[in-house]
């Protein structure tokens, strides 16, 4: 057994977290920052919180991912980071050259009260930040929130970056979340298809899912440009998608920029898909293309057609809150039955909405919102599921226990596919329920006898 | 394309080489990194030519990670039956968590604790009004789960700010518990200026906690300790095995596939092997001064080096019988790796290699790339002091900066009743005089040709420029280099992690790097990369469709 040590038996725990379910906010602002387009991220703290986010989100996309580091000392960590960061401005920009820095802060800066924006204001009267060019920052402590929090702010950064002209642009603002660069693509292919100009921020995708061509771009071709940004401040409205990731970016928009907003739950599976559309169609004033239903109803029927295989099969879910709320509500409307959903990331306003999505199941479902993956496997073990949905941690629960397990989230570090196929959207959707029966009926392929293996299913 | 690479490679020697890796820098940031690139001599120099463990440049993208990594993920990651408990915010246990490729074997009921993440999770009330109650809870915690038999503490970046008394606390718990070891380890990320800083830090707190605790003498002659081999990919297995055959008892494994009571027990072995150079060269040392055990460099990376390495541990006894039976086993083992060789190097004669990883191990796998006729043409360290480029000959004139003296050094002095020398003065002498040399190094430029270019703390633009300049047939890094590299069209292998391979140790390990060097430079992937329309772009005509 590989979490041989993890007793069937809960006890509670207020001081020790065990197999998290979260990781630290700088390493989702890295990940917001590589969605500009021609930005580097870069972390004021010691080296060691850039080399470990770079390689976390390296194993995960197996692509190149850039970012700088301001490489405190002893020194630096008793006088303060300014110096370094100055230094770092300067080598950055004559070496690297990008358009945008977009730099966050760790638990080290934080700790010891580094300014960013005082600092910012001192390189810029330096002459150290080139005309044309852009630094901008975030305060993502590691202490606080989550990965997801520190994705949020860094986003909210980039709104902070909108300059309204006082001329409409006739766009509307989406702000996908922490999703991947195949969900951002999709999304652009759906508000395409719909017919709707669309600003979408942070954009991955061409980033993180590049091609081998024997050319190394430091700056791929995707991201959202710096004059997109700009002009978000002149959009009509901004859709974000999922609470815990976009919400506050688009409320920096509307306070500062009066652009409206709508928060939107991450258009994961149908229902969260079908109000996706339906805002789209009302912001932008467009009628659905016949298309889009058609995706939808090549959904409805892979629900219909396997429905006999999901039926009351429990699930256990662990994740980030805006996709759990996406999937907890998909999988209910299957007639499938989470009833273990963990999160690390904090947040009582989850365990509220989780509670609702699977009030009328019909049996216990166990929530937690700053929960850890050692207490989501004791509550495997008090109470078998048949799935388990997660990131690659999963795999040791999933194997220990000998339950079917469906990778999705972040991280995913030893498979491959999350990068180019997408799960937002109808389609999406259609990937994930593919992904789910086709577990689930593996399974049931393994287990049974001879006698009642099948060719038809 | 490959007539102009070709090109390239003549034009271009090391000096313009090194000027074009400087051209683009600020004058500052040039003058600094142009004394951390050395154009290799290959000369045995007493004073250090090339500066190492400096201070890395703020804002130039690093291959370096921090004293917390090299700390908790080196040197402790690997023993799987202490609880590693990390004091922090989550995120510094989180990626330590399962990502180095330790393997461990703790059988079907052992105890393992190394699928495990444990972590205080520090939140802001803990960082204003202090983390030592948190801690403590976090200990009892653990204790009341597990009841290990011992607990070892990380700190992280915001412990030494807020001055959390770590050791305290963990002495404190010790104490309360009786029968648990807790102890802590002050390894935060700022510290020094790479991994090494942990690994020295990890080294003074083992030596300080755990070696000698257990004075029960184990079964078996021969008995040495393998120190820096940290079992990725199951290299420290494959040496095992080699061990047992040849009958050498490998008491403790500093630290892969370890356990507490290796460590516990290690001061009873009779010899000190030291794998990696750099990160576990302290322990050595100490242990010599404190129980008398001398100690000898090994590398168990490279069939010949394997073979050297146990004629070496074989000398060092010096009974016949030792000494036939590894000669047995290099005859048992060596026709399979002369048959794979016999096979692979036609495909690989003449290729070249770069390697930038680690502290030893660009120079151990130098040994590797040597044996399939692979040229070494650029090599260097992430985190090497002078002593692992230029040999420990240097080691009386390194200056130590401000970083380095942060760094505890233990005094240790001869234990009183357990230090015993292994061998007479006279017989220490005798195996001297026969050219066989105690706590010798030579380091990786010795090895290197002359012209080659030795770069320390390697970056991202100059990895980029090195490969355009002098395109090697295959790259050497970790996990973060990887992708910029084969985007170019380079083959790239982790030297950290194998990628998902190895073992590569020994043996049986080198003919798997053999295989895995040779399914690389000669994969057929770097040849889709152009499209068909896009290698001859020019359409001489339209093809009339009948």
């Amino acid at each position: 057994m590989l979490l041989r040590h993890t007793p069937i038996e809960i006890t509670e725990r207020t001081a020790l977290t065990i197999n998290p379910a979260k990781t630290c906010q700088p390493i989702g602002a890295m990940y917001a920052a590589l969605g500009i387009h021609g930005c580097l991220p870069h972390s004021h703290g010691s080296q060691g919180c850039c080399a470990y986010h770079r390689s976390a989100l390296t194993r995960h996309y197996k692509e190149p991912v850039s970012a700088s580091t301001s490489s405190f000392t002893e020194g630096a960590s008793v006088f303060g980071g300014q110096a370094n960061m100055l230094q770092a401005i300067n080598n950055i920009f004559t070496v690297y050259n990008p358009e945008v820095i977009a730099i966050h802060t760790t638990c080290l800066s934080e700790t010891i009260g580094d300014d960013l924006p005082q600092i910012k204001k001192k390189a810029a009267t330096e002459g150290k930040i080139p005309e044309g060019r852009y630094v901008i920052s975030a305060s993502t402590p590691s202490y606080a929130g989550s990965h997801v929090t520190g994705f949020s702010n860094m986003v909210k950064a980039m709104a902070g970056m909108a300059e309204p002209t006082g001329k409409k642009n006739g766009k509307v603002n989406i702000i996908p979340g922490w999703v991947e660069p195949a969900d951002m693509e999709e999304i652009k292919r759906i508000t395409n298809m719909v017919g709707v100009k669309t600003i979408l921020f942070p954009d991955t995708s061409g980033v993180l899912n590049g091609p081998l061509s024997g050319e190394y771009k430091m700056f791929p071709e995707g991201g959202t440009t710096v004059a997109e940004l700009k002009s978000t401040g002149d959009s009509k409205g901004t859709l974000a998608l999922g609470e815990w990731c976009s919400a506050d970016a688009a409320r920096e928009l509307d306070k500062k920029n009066k652009v409206p907003c709508s928060i939107l739950d991450m258009p994961f599976g149908l229902m969260a898909t079908d109000r996706f559309i339906e805002a789209l169609r009302t912001i932008a004033g467009v009628s659905i293309p016949e298309e889009i239903a058609h995706e939808r109803g090549q959904l409805v029927d892979m629900i219909s057609d396997m429905h006999q295989y999901l039926y009351g099969k429990k699930v256990a879910l662990v994740g980030d809150p805006d996709q759990l709320i996406a999937m907890t509500e998909f999988l209910v409307a299957m007639d499938m039955k989470p009833i273990h959903i963990v999160t690390g990331t904090p947040g009582k306003k989850f365990e509220k909405r989780i509670k609702e999505l699977t009030k009328d199941m019909g049996c216990e479902v166990n929530v937690k919102a700053a929960g850890d993956m050692f207490l989501l496997h004791q509550w495997i073990k008090n109470e078998p599921v048949d799935l388990i949905i997660g990131n690659t941690y999963c795999k040791y629960i999933a194997r220990d226990e000998d339950i079917p397990y469906v990778r999705w989230g972040f991280p995913i570090l030893d498979r491959q596919g999350h990068q180019y196929f997408p799960t937002v959207g109808y389609k999406g959707g259609l990937r994930l329920l593919e992904k789910i029966t086709g577990v689930l009926l593996d399974r049931k392929d393994r287990d049974d006898s001879e006698s009642k293996f099948e060719l038809v299913l | 394309m490959a007539t102009a690479t070709k090109k390239k490679l003549v034009q271009w020697g090391p000096a313009e080489v090194k000027s074009a890796l400087l051209e683009k820098y600020p004058p500052k940031v040039a003058r600094k990194r142009a004394k951390q690139i050395m154009i290799n001599e290959a000369q045995q120099n007493e004073t250090p030519e090339l500066t190492a463990n400096v201070r890395t440049i703020p804002g130039i993208i690093t291959m370096r990670g921090c004293t917390y990594a090299g700390c908790k993920g080196v040197i402790m990651g690997p023993t799987r039956d202490i609880v590693n408990l990390v004091h922090g915010p989550i995120g510094c246990s989180f990626y330590a968590w399962l990502t180095r490729r330790n393997q461990t074997d703790a059988g079907p009921d052992g105890e393992n604790y190394m699928n495990y993440c444990f972590s205080t999770d520090m939140q802001e009330q803990d960082i204003i009004f202090g983390g030592e109650k948190k801690l403590a809870a976090a200990i009892q915690e653990a204790y009341d789960l597990f009841h290990p038999k011992s607990i070892a503490v990380f700190a992280t970046c915001p412990v030494g700010l807020i001055g959390d008394d770590i050791h305290t606390v963990a002495k404190n718990m010790k104490e309360k518990f009786g029968d648990c070891n807790v102890y802590a380890f002050s390894c935060e990320g700022y510290k020094g200026v790479s991994q090494s800083a942990g690994h020295h830090i990890a080294n003074n707190q083992v030596f300080r906690h755990l070696v000698g605790q257990n004075d029960e003498v184990k079964p078996g002659k021969y008995k040495i300790n393998l120190l820096g081999e940290y079992n990725i990919g199951g290299d420290g297995f494959e040496i095992d095995r080699i061990f047992q055959k040849c009958g050498i008892t490998c008491i403790s494994t500093f630290s892969g596939n370890s356990t507490y009571d290796q460590f516990a027990s290690s001061h009873t072995a009779d010899l000190n092997a030291v794998m990696c150079h750099r990160s576990i060269n302290y322990v050595a040392d100490m242990m010599e001064t404190k129980y008398g055990i001398p100690w000898i460099k090994v590398n168990f990376i490279g069939a010949k080096a394997t073979a050297k390495s146990l004629r070496k541990i074989a000398e060092y006894f010096g009974e016949k019988a030792l000494i036939d039976t590894v000669e047995k086993v290099i005859a048992e083992e060596m026709p399979e790796v002369e048959a794979a060789l016999a096979e692979i190097t036609p495909r690989t004669e003449g290729k070249t290699a770069m390697m930038f990883v680690g502290g030893s191990r660009a120079h151990h796998y130098k040994e590797l790339f040597d044996e399939l006729k692979m040229k070494t043409i650029s090599a260097g360290y992430e985190f090497g002091h002078q002593d692992d480029y230029e040999g420990r000959q240097v080691l009386p004139n390194i200056q130590l900066d401000a970083d380095s003296r942060n760094i505890e050094e233990l005094e240790v002095e001869p234990d009183e009743t357990r230090f015993k020398p292994r061998k007479s003065d006279k017989e220490m002498k005798a195996l001297e005089k026969a050219g066989y040399r105690f706590k010798h190094y030579d380091g990786l430029a010795a090895d290197m040709d002359k012209g080659t270019l030795i770069i320390d703390d390697l970056n991202q633009y100059e990895a980029e420029k090195l490969v355009e300049l002098m395109k090697p047939d295959i790259f050497c890094a970790g996990i973060k280099e990887k992708y910029s590299i084969q985007k170019l069209g380079v083959p790239m292998k982790q030297l950290h992690s194998y990628d998902s391979g190895g073992p590569y140790a020994g043996f049986q390990g080198a003919i798997n790097f053999y295989r895995e060097i040779d399914r690389l430079v000669n994969s057929k992937v770097w040849g889709f990369m152009k499209a068909p329309w896009q290698k001859n772009p020019q359409l001489s005509g339209s093809f009339a469709w009948e």
